[in-house]
């Protein structure tokens, strides 16, 4: 038999493949996974969902800004204290000084963009290793933040000239983000999220600057000798990546209503966790916006698996430790 | 005289790369006490049989003898318990380790596990004594200046008591007096009846060293003769011995006005120390002229290309005039804005992104010009990768399809693409046809015929001598950074070109 005929079957073996294929293998485990240990049905209720993507939106609006950086080739390590820093100044802005959102929010994703840029400043023009500049960028970040709240959760709960506290109104762009519209059944964080999928895949698919960022992955000293502007390419993708942390910074303080300054531990290592599950390659140069989603969802559904099934937060961090090797793997790339 | 048994001695050498036949029946023996050149034009198979001496291959046919013993080494450490030592072109020392860890690498001394290095530096210090210099053991390599580095790594060799010590262009990177310096070691060496295998593309340096010479010619033995019965000439000829054949369709050229006008042109290495890679180089290109470079390696003439085409930024400095007006390149991008475009020797490394597909890496330096207001255009792109591809007759399954997964020949074909894609006036070829099969060579080449007849100036970058002679309308000849023969089509011979290259100065220069 001609084993180069297409097939209907060679064609989805074809297909699975793909990293876009393989990704999808990885996400029906796991909600096979949940269908079967499901904690008396919630799988096949709405409810769960809903609430997988309203927890997930966040993770995700971070995991694309990253995607950005780690097809370049480069990482970002800032992910989780700028957007604590965000969430602090947004909080500050719009709880204790009661700035409108129309200033806040453009300051706030102003902060964040400032921060992309001196990683990426340092990264691309100074050639820093990105991991590096950005892990100093993750401390510094992580010391405004501090200092702007004063060490403080900068909630409703304000403090007076005299020590007493005094209880504001939780503003307004607070609520309007954190609620959820068509009958309760989608969250505004969701939306924005999609949102920010879908602008970062049009600039990645379907813009030039995408295509550098690819080039710049794949052999950055060939794209150099191609015209590609390296250093301008290199130093906006980590600026997107800080306007995207800046927006789900964001949405952090408006459902938490406080701006944490210890917020974002860790962040940075779920987003890579995402992107990487989603088969996006650590090395730069493969990947895409659709594998983020793949891996958003993949994660944000193992976590509502688990915490559905209320495995104890200890048994939760050990499988998900072993879930994202086994995902991983399966991600490898095999020539065939 | 010669004692009249070899220390080392191979014979019946045949090497395969994949389907190629790189060395075929090749024999070389080399005697304690006596310097021997192994001398051919870059691709010989020089490097190929010093690794196999090496036991950096050890996938050959044929025999090793060492002192009379057959043995077929599997790995450089098993040729060096031999006693054969390589002092590579890029030493094998690790920068930034002090001097004397660096020679106890990989068997330190010992006592119940503890590394002793008071010990190592006491040997160090006696060892590098031997061979007349006393640095401080105890310094970083990378501090070292590289002559001393290259002592270091000789001393390295005789610690393990090397008997055949062979040196792969040993002095390209050296100062005259750290030449001098070595050549008094090596002197020295032969008196102690150790042998010294020496490669190197420099005439004179053969001249004063060589006590034989063997001279190997796309991977065939041509033979081994004493040194005074091989006279330059005579060298000259062995290594190049065959006659220039007409597989090359040059078509008659049709030079036109001036293109690019060089003068005093030069490149920095970063340090901005010791010797530019390119030294005050003028030169002229017409429009519709191919003009050749020829040189060894580390004549500077891919440098000299890299910096006209911007790609050291400011590290190159000169003169230059495109269409009589001045060219000031600080980056690729200016100068792919001016016209011009650069096929780099490598398209692995710098040419393509491997990753990327046919469409995306032959639209990659035009991309501006494709995607009006910075958005995008497939279907153009792809339109405009389909037309370079016939043109190019270019064979791939799809153009989707990812660079890397091409053979040799069409990955070549997609970096021209690259660059035909920009429509450039000027086109820099550094080793175009470099693993390309017969075929598609034949293809780029007439490619070359049809660019010029469009008035498309060319410059040439080839090591192999039959395409440098025969695709040239004219040639200028580099050594060490510099220019050192200019010669029209009907002077240029090879053994011309190769005396030139070899960095023989030519009195008609001054004209």
């Amino acid at each position: 038999m001609n084993t180069s005929e297409r097939t209907p079957l060679r064609a989805i073996a074809t297909s699975l493949g793909s990293p876009a294929g393989r990704a999808l293998v990885a996400l029906l485990l796991v909600l096979v996974l949940g269908g079967v240990v499901n904690a008396e049905g919630a799988c096949f209720k709405l409810g769960p969902h809903r609430g997988m993507l309203r927890q997930a939106a966040v993770c995700g609006i971070r995991a694309c800004g990253m995607t950005l950086v780690i097809i370049t080739g480069g990482i970002d390590l800032a992910v989780g204290s700028v957007l604590a820093l965000v969430a602090v100044s947004f909080s500050l802005m719009t709880i204790h000084w009661a700035w409108s959102a129309w200033l806040a929010a453009p300051l706030a994703l102003a902060i964040g963009a400032a921060c992309g840029g001196v990683s990426g400043t340092l990264a691309a023009r100074l050639r820093l290793q990105p991991f590096i500049a950005t892990l100093a960028m993750m401390v510094f970040a992580r010391g405004m933040a501090k200092w702007v709240s004063g060490g403080q959760k900068i909630s409703t709960a304000v403090q007076n000239a005299d020590g007493t506290y005094r209880y504001v109104d939780v503003p307004g762009v607070f609520r309007a983000i954190d609620s959820r519209i068509f009958g309760d059944n989608l969250s505004v964080v969701t939306l924005i999220f999609l949102a920010c999928a879908a602008l970062t895949w049009i600039a990645l698919a379907r813009h030039r600057w995408g295509r550098e960022l690819y080039a710049i992955g794949g052999n950055e000293e060939a794209a150099r000798l191609s015209g590609v502007p390296v250093v301008w390419a290199k130093t906006l993708a980590y600026v997107v990546c800080g306007v995207l942390v800046a927006v789900a910074g964001i949405c952090q303080a408006a459902q938490e209503q406080q701006g944490d300054p210890e917020a974002g531990m860790g962040y940075e290592l779920t987003a890579i966790a995402i992107v990487v599950i989603g088969g996006t390659n650590l090395m730069g140069g493969r990947g895409g916006i659709g594998l983020t989603l793949i891996g958003t969802l993949t994660i944000g559904y193992l976590d509502k698996i688990l915490s559905v099934n209320a495995v104890p937060e200890a048994g939760r961090l050990v499988l998900t430790g072993i879930i994202i090797v086994a995902a991983v793997l399966t991600q490898k790339r095999r020539r065939w | 005289m010669p004692p009249d048994k070899p220390l080392a001695a191979m014979a019946g050498i045949h090497k395969h790369f994949g389907g190629v036949e790189v060395l075929r029946d090749v024999r070389f023996e080399v005697f304690g006490g006596e310097v021997h050149v192994l001398a051919g034009e870059n691709g010989a198979g020089k490097s190929t049989l010093i690794k196999i001496l090496a036991g950096v291959y050890c996938d050959f046919q044929g025999t090793i003898e060492i002192d009379g013993r057959r043995v077929r080494p599997r790995s450089p450490i098993e040729a060096r318990a031999m006693g054969v030592a390589v002092i590579h072109q890029e030493l094998s020392l690790v920068p930034s380790m002090s001097v004397a860890d660096n020679l106890f690498l990989g068997q330190p001394l010992t006592n119940r596990g503890l590394v002793r290095d008071g010990e190592h530096r006491r040997q160090a210090r006696t060892l590098l004594g031997q061979l007349g210099i006393e640095p401080d053991v105890n310094r970083a390599v990378e501090d070292l200046p590289i002559g001393t580095r290259q002592l270091v790594e000789i001393a390295k060799a005789l610690r393990h008591d090397a008997r055949v010590i062979v040196m792969d262009e040993p002095t390209s990177a050296l100062t005259a007096p750290e030449v001098e310096r070595l050549f008094a070691l090596i002197q020295c060496l032969k008196a102690q009846g150790r042998a010294i295998v020496y490669i190197t593309h420099k005439m004179e340096e053969i001249e004063r060293i060589a006590d034989r010479i063997t001279v190997l010619r796309d991977g065939l033995w041509v033979g081994t003769a004493p040194a005074r019965e091989l006279p330059t000439p005579k060298l000259i000829q062995w290594m190049i011995g065959r006659e220039v054949e007409s597989q090359f369709p040059r078509h008659q050229p049709r030079p036109g006005p001036v293109l690019l006008r060089v003068e005093d042109f030069s490149v920095f290495d970063g340090s901005r120390r010791g010797r530019p890679l390119v030294d005050r180089v003028s030169l002229s290109v017409r429009s519709g002229e191919i003009l050749g470079i020829g040189g060894l390696q580390g004549s500077g003439a891919s440098e000299l290309l890299m910096g006209l085409f911007g790609g050291y930024g400011r590290l190159a400095q000169g003169r230059a005039w495109l269409d009589e007006t001045p060219l000031a390149i600080r980056s690729p991008r200016h100068a792919i804005r001016r016209g011009i475009a650069l096929l780099t020797n490598d398209r692995k490394a710098t040419g393509l992104v491997l990753s990327m597909s046919i469409v995306a890496n032959a639209t990659m330096a035009d991309l501006a010009r494709l995607s009006p207001g910075g958005w995008r255009r497939p279907r153009g792109e792809w339109a405009a990768a389909a037309r370079l591809g016939r043109a190019l007759n270019l064979r791939a399954a799809s153009l989707g399809m990812e660079a890397g997964e091409l053979s040799g020949g069409n990955q070549q074909k997609v970096a021209l693409a690259k660059w035909l894609q920009t429509d450039p006036r000027l086109l820099l070829l550094d080793e175009p046809t470099r693993g390309v099969d017969v075929g598609a060579k034949h293809e780029i080449y007439e490619l070359m015929n049809q660019w010029t007849s469009r008035g498309i100036g060319i410059i040439l970058i080839t090591s192999e001598m039959p395409e440098l002679l025969a695709m040239s309308d004219r040639i200028v000849v580099m050594h060490r950074g510099r220019v050192t023969s200019q010669l029209s089509r009907e002077e240029a011979t090879a053994d011309r070109v190769l005396e030139a290259a070899m960095g023989k100065q030519m009195e008609n220069l001054a004209t």
